[in-house]
């Protein structure tokens, strides 16, 4: 269908100097409607509550490195592993992958802004309360056990503690508005971006020319459509239970605790598949630059993404091997969670074929890549042991869970995200990040991260449940444990220096210049920072790959389309 | 300080055409909303039955005959008015916009008239047993995507009637319909769910 | 392609290396190690329920570690083989864009990998759940409370709390115990790892699950779903008995406490003042008008090891600090503090140390 044209070069001139002077810094943050400025605020949201997210985590681990510790009490556990949880999923794993889409995507597709850039502030300043709204729980007053402060009922909230009667007072309606609202804020920018993708293209990108970034994030927006609003409407019917009296999870009435479950993990599973997929964007943009290589199986990567998309929605209840949906049930959500595992294996071999036959560079972004891909592998795996649902009767809702789904976040999404922070950064702020502090990052977070992560698996083999403020001497946990602490400072130094770095680079490092990686992709066809415009020219797309043509005019893409 | 690039463009000059934006987005937004009534529906199919106590739908409740035949047409007349704005019928459109906004409101009553007969005469509420929840959460999220829905319409019927409205605006007209369609289309599926099947 | 190039040890790839797979040999001997020194690893099967498991994971361990093994190692070799060597000219290497064979290879292999351990998966899902329950099983109800387990044994006639007796099974004549599982306010589980997976326990829920420990002896396990404050000390202890010692456990447990305790006035005292007071409204002694149902059943409550659900050891000292204040001991305990003064307690102490 595509006619292969040859890419010619045309010179784009920005010229920042001409523009006038604009009105105040801070009004033009807050009235912004730029794609550019609303990613970045997004990221750096993100990033704050990550260094809150992470201290809540340094806590519960010095409460639990030795047992009958008595450093917080089990009120103020119980609610420092709620809003961990819930601040880590909605409040830093939401909002900076679609931040980074939002900066992106656009600049990829050679497109001036999103589809609807006034959703897309209204989407962030949205979530962004929801955000405040949460921690201002804990400030709401103090009192009767559970009325006004942080909300203690876990990040899934299971039904009936969630109830009036086992939750008094505001704090359980804390974490609902909270994550409501973050809910519709997501909402709001996964419509933006699969507009903005379907209509906003360049001239000559047709689909099978997009970026695998940009396929990845509409599968992703597409997923948080169906996926979102279960939980949206699980929260709905929580509030009219909780204020209307209604029974729809009173079991007292014959309702059902176990719907609320179903509800919940219908968003809960496909959430991580949705924050998994931004991941995948990063890895498909940075690994092939640093293989010197296309990515491999371009339609393939294609077809897995959505294949991914598609089967997520029908694996939720191995969240629910528990609960006694019978042995038919059982073997359903078996079979789906165990076929999930084909896609994604799919992708890992092609990145695999990406680096072979390749010229790999460790420049710190490849760094965290490489990481990713051994990380996500071993946490693939420790899902397929848990889809065998046996094995989950045994070490469902136990550390053995955690420690797997922090391989996936952690290992995982966050590596990635640091990866695409080390690339992306010079053309956010023109400035390179240093290499060097890079490196102390990098090293010191694997060290951290496989101390706290890998041992965390042995006390969930020795039965260790989670959700605990405490536990009993003599049952093998101590030292696992204690390793776990360990880990978890290590990775909090190292978190320290990328922040530093971040901000040091930011004033003194390297000048970047437009393509500081000599990368393939349109957003390294502008200046870095862009201008406010993105492109003075509308840039046409004749491959997947529109500067590798332009520079390698003797063997461009298009010539094997 | 002026900073050039290098950037990809094409000799070629070929048209390149793409979706209609508020189209796309529109869409996006049915596939959530429809997310959500699903799990409202889901929950009144699994809680069919299982109420303890109080009446249940097949003592109290009756087919919306009329109200069901003012939304539907109210979609067939919606349709009239965009395809109307498209050939610049202004005022052919402006009187399909009014139509479909007395037909959407005439649902609304018949629905008010339901609800006044069950919480004051027979005491239904939605605190009564699991029917009245699964009943008015399902029906009342319907009703206020109806009123939402009104709400638009009737702006798009003013400004139609204030002459502000061109042909120009027939594909905004047209993300407005699909959205009005989409409120009827999940009518039908609650009609059929709650007052036929479940009764 | 090379195949001779050794894995340097030093330079960064070594590290690499070295860094990744030092940590899946750690863990593998800390595994063994580890569970030999717990009385609750999952590895340490003592009943068929998870001896099926303990079976299958050891299937799904290897096949993970093959996967693991073979993927990490072409990885490996990639990452360490094709690196940018400052030798190396400034041409791009050859772009391939893909291949359908190979495509097709790596999506069939996984395919056939996910049919074997589905299959398996699924025999010891339903030769679990839907096991036949022979005639001379044991039946007992579970119900889970905020922070304490009720447990029924309908047959029998007995109420107990906390510290569940069984019989021993001989797997020539089985006589497994079945659990039958509900709770009386919110979510928990019942996690014994030696013994069997988990099942939640679940309020308008019936759950079903079964043991069948051939060997007597105490089987430690906790609430593994979360259920509020102190979820963490809801402590399971399984004491297995054999057949003889069970059926005296019964009988003893069939006792109802004579009104008369003989030569201790302190303890006459204590049930009187146990009766008079609110106590009676929330615990059951069989034989007194105490009835309630909200706390634990205290008819045989000096025959347990641990009060409290578990963390707490049962002695005359511990029992009067938890009831002059439970808050103390285990903070979001739903007992209140009865405010009762020295002597009644002493009293009422000296009453339910009787109650054997």
């Amino acid at each position: 269908m595509a006619t292969s044209t040859r890419a010619l070069e045309a010179i784009d001139v920005t010229d920042p100097s001409a523009r006038p002077p604009g009105p105040g810094l801070v009004y033009q943050w807050l009235t912004t409607v730029d794609h550019k400025k609303i990613g970045l605020m997004y990221i750096v949201y993100a990033l704050l509550f990550l260094v809150i997210g992470g201290v809540q985590a340094m806590l519960m681990r010095i409460q639990l490195a030795v047992p009958n510790n008595h450093f917080i009490g089990p009120q103020t556990f119980n609610r420092l592993f709620t809003v961990h949880g819930t601040t880590m999923i909605f409040f830093v794993a939401v909002p900076v992958l679609f931040g980074f889409g939002n900066y992106l995507i656009p600049l990829m597709i050679g497109a001036r802004d999103m589809a609807f850039p006034r959703l897309n502030a209204f989407s962030f300043w949205l979530s962004a309360f929801g955000g405040v709204l949460l921690y201002l729980s804990y400030f709401a007053g103090s009192g009767l056990y559970g009325a006004g402060s942080a909300p203690d009922v876990g990040w899934f909230a299971y039904a009936p503690l969630t109830s009036k009667v086992f939750s008094p007072g505001h704090s359980t309606d804390y974490w609902t508005l909270a994550v409501l609202l973050s809910g519709v804020g997501t909402t709001g920018t996964a419509v933006n971006i699969v507009a903005t993708a379907f209509c906003m293209r360049c001239k000559g990108m047709t689909l099978m020319r997009m970026p695998l970034l940009v396929w990845l994030y509409i599968v992703a927006s597409c997923m948080v459509f169906v996926a979102v609003s279960p939980l949206t409407t699980a929260q709905i019917m929580l509030c009219l239970d909780r204020y209307l009296g209604s029974h729809f999870f009173d079991t007292q009435a014959g309702g059902s605790a176990v719907l609320w479950m179903h509800f919940f993990w219908i968003f809960g599973h496909p959430e991580v598949y949705i924050l998994i997929l931004p991941t995948f964007a990063f890895i498909n943009e940075i690994v092939p630059v640093f293989s010197r290589k296309a990515i491999f199986g371009y339609p393939a990567m294609v077809a897995a993404s959505v294949g991914i998309g598609f089967v997520s929605l029908s694996v939720w209840a191995h969240h629910m091997f528990t609960v006694g949906m019978g042995p038919a049930g059982n073997t359903f959500f078996v079979f789906s969670t165990m076929v999930v595992s084909v896609p994604t294996g799919i992708k890992v071999f092609n990145w695999l074929a990406t680096i072979w036959g390749g010229k790999v560079i460790y420049r710190v972004p490849m760094l965290f890549s490489v990481a990713f891909l051994f990380q996500f592998l071993v946490a693939g795996l420790t899902g397929i042991m848990l889809s065998a649902a046996p094995f989950d009767w045994q070490l469902s809702a136990s550390y053995f869970v955690v420690a797997h789904f922090h391989y996936v976040i952690v290992g995982g999404i966050l590596f990635s995200l640091f990866a695409a922070f080390y690339y992306w950064y010079p053309k956010m702020t023109g400035r390179m990040m240093s290499e060097r502090l890079g490196k102390w990052h990098f090293w010191l977070f694997v060290i951290g991260f496989h101390l706290t992560f890998d041992f965390m698996h042995i006390p969930g083999l020795l039965g260790m449940p989670r959700r605990i403020y405490t536990y009993e001497a003599g049952r093998g946990w101590e030292l696992w444990n204690f390793i776990v602490g360990v880990g978890a400072f290590v990775q909090g130094v190292a978190t320290l220096i990328f922040v530093y770095n971040l901000v040091q680079s930011y004033f003194r490092g390297k000048e970047a210049g437009p393509d500081p990686w000599d990368a393939w992709t349109l957003e390294w066809a502008t200046t870095s920072p862009p201008p406010d415009y993105n492109f003075a020219i509308e840039p046409t797309a004749t491959s997947a790959r529109p500067l590798w043509d332009l520079k390698h005019p003797e063997d461009q893409d298009s010539s094997y389309e | 300080m002026t900073q050039t690039t290098a950037i990809p463009i094409s000799a070629d000059e070929q048209p390149w055409i793409l979706p209609n934006k508020g189209i796309v987005g529109m869409w996006c937004l049915i596939a959530a909303e429809a997310a959500i009534f699903m799990i409202f529906v889901v929950a009144y199919v699994y809680y069919l039955g299982k109420s303890l106590s109080g009446p249940t739908p097949a003592q109290v409740l009756e087919l919306p005959i009329l109200g069901t035949i003012c939304l539907l047409s109210s979609s067939l007349t919606v349709h009239a008015a965009v395809t109307a704005l498209r050939k610049g019928a202004v005022r052919r459109c402006t009187l399909a916009l009014a139509a479909t906004v007395v037909l959407g409101s005439a649902f609304l009553l018949t629905t008010a008239k339901e609800w006044h007969h069950l919480i004051y005469e027979i005491g239904l509420t939605i605190r009564t047993n699991l029917f009245g929840t699964t009943y008015f959460s399902l029906v009342g999220l319907h009703a206020t995507h109806v009123v939402v829905g009104l709400l638009l319409l009737t702006a798009a019927l003013l400004f139609s009637l204030s002459g502000r409205v061109t042909e120009h605006h027939a594909e905004r007209l047209e993300v407005l319909s699909l959205y009005w369609h989409f409120v009827d289309a999940v009518w039908v599926v609650v009609f059929l769910v709650v007052y036929v099947i479940g009764r | 392609m090379l195949c001779g190039t050794p894995i340097p040890r030093t330079g960064f790839m070594g590290r690499m290396a070295t860094v990744r797979l030092l940590p899946a040999c750690l863990l593998l001997l800390s595994c063994r190690f580890a569970s030999a020194s717990s009385p609750t690893s999952i590895f340490d099967p003592a009943a068929t329920p998870a001896h099926s498991i303990f079976t299958l994971s050891m299937l799904v361990l290897s096949v993970t570690l093959a996967i693991f093994l073979i993927v990490a190692g072409l990885l490996v070799y990639a990452l360490i083989r094709f690196r940018q060597r400052p030798s190396d000219s400034e041409h791009e290497p050859a772009q391939i864009y893909g291949s359908n064979q190979i495509e097709l290879s790596w999506t069939v292999i996984p395919i056939l990998i996910v049919v074997m351990l589905f299959l398996t998966t699924t025999r010891v899902v339903w030769e679990t759940e839907a096991a036949n329950k022979p005639a001379a099983a044991v039946d007992v109800i579970v119900i889970g409370h905020q922070f304490w387990w009720e447990y029924r044994y309908p047959k029998l006639g007995i109420v107990t709390a906390n510290e569940l007796h069984i019989p021993t099974s001989d797997p020539r004549n089985p006589s497994p115990t079945y659990l039958e599982m509900s709770s009386a306010d919110v979510s928990h589980s019942f996690w014994i790892p030696r013994l069997a997976g988990k099942m939640d326990l679940i309020p308008n829920r019936k759950n079903t699950m079964w043991v069948d420990p051939p060997e007597a002896g105490l089987y430690l396990g906790q609430c593994a779903q979360y259920c509020g404050t102190q979820h963490a000390k809801m402590l399971l202890r399984v004491q297995a008995d054999s057949p003889s010692d069970f059926a005296a456990w019964v009988k003893k447990q069939q006792q109802i406490p004579a009104r008369e305790i003989v030569g201790n006035p302190l303890a006459q005292e204590g049930r009187a003042t146990f009766l008079r007071t609110a106590c009676m409204s929330c615990h059951t002694v069989a034989g007194t008008s105490a009835n309630g149902r909200f706390g634990p059943d205290l008819t045989h409550l000096a025959d347990r090891d641990t009060i409290g659900s578990g963390p707490i050891k049962n002695t005359p000292e511990n029992l009067r600090k938890w009831i002059a204040d439970p808050n103390e001991m285990k903070p979001g305990s739903l007992m209140p503090s009865m405010h009762l003064n020295d002597h009644d307690l002493d009293t009422i102490t000296a009453y339910l140390t009787t109650l054997h």
